[in-house]
């Protein structure tokens, strides 16, 4: 019974049907199913394949979004009962998502937010446009081990090295690692900068977090 | 709505018809072949016997216009109708008769032989932009006499898809009539669904040779579909204006289709051509030129006011590589006969002038071909509202909106085509990651690929070893004890 509710649940995720996985949420609750069990057994097993065939060309951007969408309904359902539990689901590491100050292009960064919550992260996405003080506030607060911070223009991109030095000059590294993306960052620039990761892709930016925290082989 | 590019006033293709009318009476044709003429003289085309010039009357040709076939199917090996010749329907298929291949690693125009017919098969075979095969090269490696069935041959073992062929002699387009016969079980049956089609050539200016002629009587009475490839050159074979070559293609097809009615009425038959301007500084004949794009789109359109089924010759390129200039002529003329609703485009992964064959431009053309049918795909009404009705409460003014939305995850393949790896739309990381390939670097990997992937379709062993003992006996008359071993085949 619960190996067909899990595929079930797997297979809304790979189809982005956000009914259907707070349905299924809500049904394994009735069955008395452990929240965390429906989480990793169900409901993950979707966002892995998804990402797995969007790594090999074989899924797209709006599958990988819908997914992403898919596993945020599950969990919405989910969540309060694992707190009646009194427990908690035990998350991957928290992230600070932001595109830097003077920059407003954020596709990219939301799908990495996406894809991080749908693989067991805690995101907090500033928005755009966001200086340097404000996302390292922000990850202070929250306690965060990952800011991640996006930039589409050459022009912008030198913010990322204002915030990375702000970090350096606090003595917050290395507990709070950085991650960079955007389209005109470079492997060279990221060396450059000293940031800790970067990635080509959302499903690539997974990855890179995992690593960051340790937890490289979940 | 199917966009279409239109080149002629509806006056001016009334002038063009009256015109070719007025041609065929004089100076006439000049027809080469005895049977031909019987034919033509039987009914009524007034004779020259001196120099086998023959005036054929406008009611002749009017006559053949109400019998000839509005439009017709090629069958793939299972029987489906996949290629339809008529109306504004659009189908590709690689070009055909090239003598040499471009060596990816080399650079060189090899000589062709068995080999690169067969790459060019494997590759063509799993590009779905080619509706149909075409026996693309000449294999060298066998004798003259039996070159053109060889590769029909060849061409049947290895793939599943219809064939746009051709025969070099009137001997050797009835054994290549009698291989689709073996193939599809009886004459009969070869009528009913044709797997085949055959070019046939008139000469310019306005001859229908002995060998020309022949065929499109033995294609008429087999009831194998004839395609006329009418290939006038401006400036040279033909008048120096488009109007004026378009005038006498359409005259050398008028001839061709009397000849060929004459034969059988109601046989099918397209109306085609490979026509090109003269390039007055090299004396040749470029493909990739856009005014041979403009005569193809205005003889189409001619036919198209007859209501014939169309063929023409575009796609190809007369760089010697698989280069910028391939990639622009290629593209550019493939997305002219695409909008042009030209039935068979014939042409691709062709280079230098149609001489020379390349499976990467094969596989670089499939690119262009892809984004010619979307282009004729138009531009399509999919949802009730146009925009209103994405605009839904969950829209937070954010880019990323529509990429959480249903209906773009199912909609976006129907608006978008998602080209294969030979087009380049990765970052300059990714690209630099994966090695730094030109397109041409890229095409030469998928080649690769696809040659990997490829696996001979399953065929009746009893039609392939009939067929491999037919062909072998024609290879025996002329003295080729053996036919060239196949990995993929081995008859029993």
């Amino acid at each position: 019974m619960s190996e067909e509710l899990y595929k079930e649940m797997a297979q809304c995720i790979i189809d982005g049907d956000s009914d259907i996985s707070a349905e299924l949420a809500r049904k394994s609750i009735e069955l008395n199913m452990h929240p965390l069990d429906a989480i990793t057994k169900g409901f993950v097993i979707g966002v892995n394949y998804i990402g797995d065939q969007f790594g090999k060309g074989e899924a797209f951007l709006p599958e990988l979004v819908m997914a992403g969408e898919a596993m945020k309904a599950a969990v919405a359902v989910l969540e309060p009962e694992l707190l009646k539990l009194g427990e908690a689901r035990e998350m991957m590491g928290k992230v600070v998502l932001a595109t830097v100050e003077g920059d407003i292009h954020e596709i990219g960064k939301t799908l990495v937010g996406t894809m991080l919550s749908a693989s067991g992260f805690e995101v907090v996405d500033l928005g755009v446009d966001q200086p340097a003080d404000k996302i390292i506030g922000k990850a202070l607060e929250i306690d965060a081990q990952i800011i991640g911070m996006s930039a589409l223009l050459t022009t912008t991109m030198v913010r990322q090295r204002e915030v990375i030095e702000e970090l350096d000059k606090e003595g917050l590294r290395p507990r709070i690692k950085v991650m960079v993306g955007g389209a005109p960052i470079t492997r060279d620039w990221v060396e450059k900068i000293k940031a800790d990761g970067y990635s080509e892709d959302a499903i690539g930016a997974v990855k890179i977090a995992k690593d960051l925290v340790g937890k490289g082989d979940q | 709505m199917q966009p279409k590019l239109t080149l002629l006033s509806d006056e001016i293709i009334a002038r063009i018809l009256e015109e070719a009318y007025e041609l065929l009476r004089c100076p006439g044709v000049k027809v080469q072949n005895p049977e031909a003429r019987d034919l033509l003289a039987a009914a009524g085309a007034i004779m020259y016997p001196d120099n086998n010039v023959v005036g054929i009357p406008e009611a002749l040709v009017k006559k053949a216009l109400e019998s000839v076939p509005r439009e017709f199917y090629l069958y793939d090996y299972d029987g489906n109708p996949t290629v339809h010749y008529g109306g504004d329907s659009v189908h590709f298929d690689p070009g055909s008769s090239g003598i040499t291949m471009l060596n990816p690693e080399t650079l060189e125009h090899d000589t062709t032989e068995t080999e690169h017919l067969i790459r060019l098969l494997k590759v063509a075979e799993q590009l779905p932009q080619y509706d149909a095969q075409s026996t693309a090269v000449i294999c060298h490696d066998v004798p003259k006499e039996i070159q053109d069935s060889y590769r029909l041959y060849l061409t049947l073992l290895y793939s599943k898809k219809p064939i746009v062929t051709g025969a070099f002699t009137n001997k050797t387009v009835q054994e290549m009539i009698d291989m689709l016969v073996l193939f599809a079980g009886s004459e009969e049956a070869a009528r009913a669904k044709p797997r085949a089609i055959f070019d046939v050539c008139p000469a310019p200016p306005l001859i229908w040779s002995n060998f020309g002629a022949g065929n499109l009587i033995a294609l008429a009475r087999a009831g194998v579909p004839a395609e006329i490839v009418s290939v006038p050159l401006s400036g040279a074979a033909a008048p120096v204006t488009m109007l004026g070559t378009v005038t006498q293609h359409t005259a050398e097809c008028f001839a061709g289709i009397v000849i060929h009615q004459l034969a059988h009425p109601g046989s099918p038959i397209v109306w085609g051509g490979a026509a090109a301007i003269f390039d007055m500084r090299k004396g040749a004949t470029p493909m990739g030129a856009v005014e041979t794009a403009m005569l193809d789109c205005s003889y189409a359109q001619v036919a198209k006011t007859l209501g014939m089924p169309t063929h023409t010759y575009l796609g190809a390129t007369d760089s010697k590589l698989v280069d910028a200039q391939a990639g622009l002529e290629s593209g550019i003329s493939a997305m002219v006969g695409a909008l042009s609703g030209i039935n068979m485009i014939s042409g691709s992964g062709m280079l230098d002038f149609l001489a020379c064959h390349s499976a990467e431009k094969l596989v670089l053309d499939a690119e262009g071909i892809a984004m010619a049918k979307r282009m004729i795909g138009g531009v399509k009404l999919h949802t009730d509202t146009l925009a209103t009705g994405f605009y839904d409460d969950k829209i937070n003014f954010k880019g990323g909106d529509f990429l959480k939305q249903k209906a773009t995850m199912q909609l976006f393949q129907k608006e978008q085509h998602l080209p294969s790896s030979v087009i380049d739309r990765d970052s300059t990381r990714a690209w630099k990651a994966a090695g730094s390939l030109d397109a041409f670097g890229r095409c030469k990997l998928r080649v690769i690929e696809l040659l990997a992937s490829y696996r001979r379709p399953e065929i009746d062993p009893e039609k392939e070893n009939r067929l491999h003992a037919f062909i072998l006996d024609l290879a025996k008359k002329c003295g080729l004890e053996e036919l060239p071993k196949l990995e993929d085949f081995q008859p029993v």
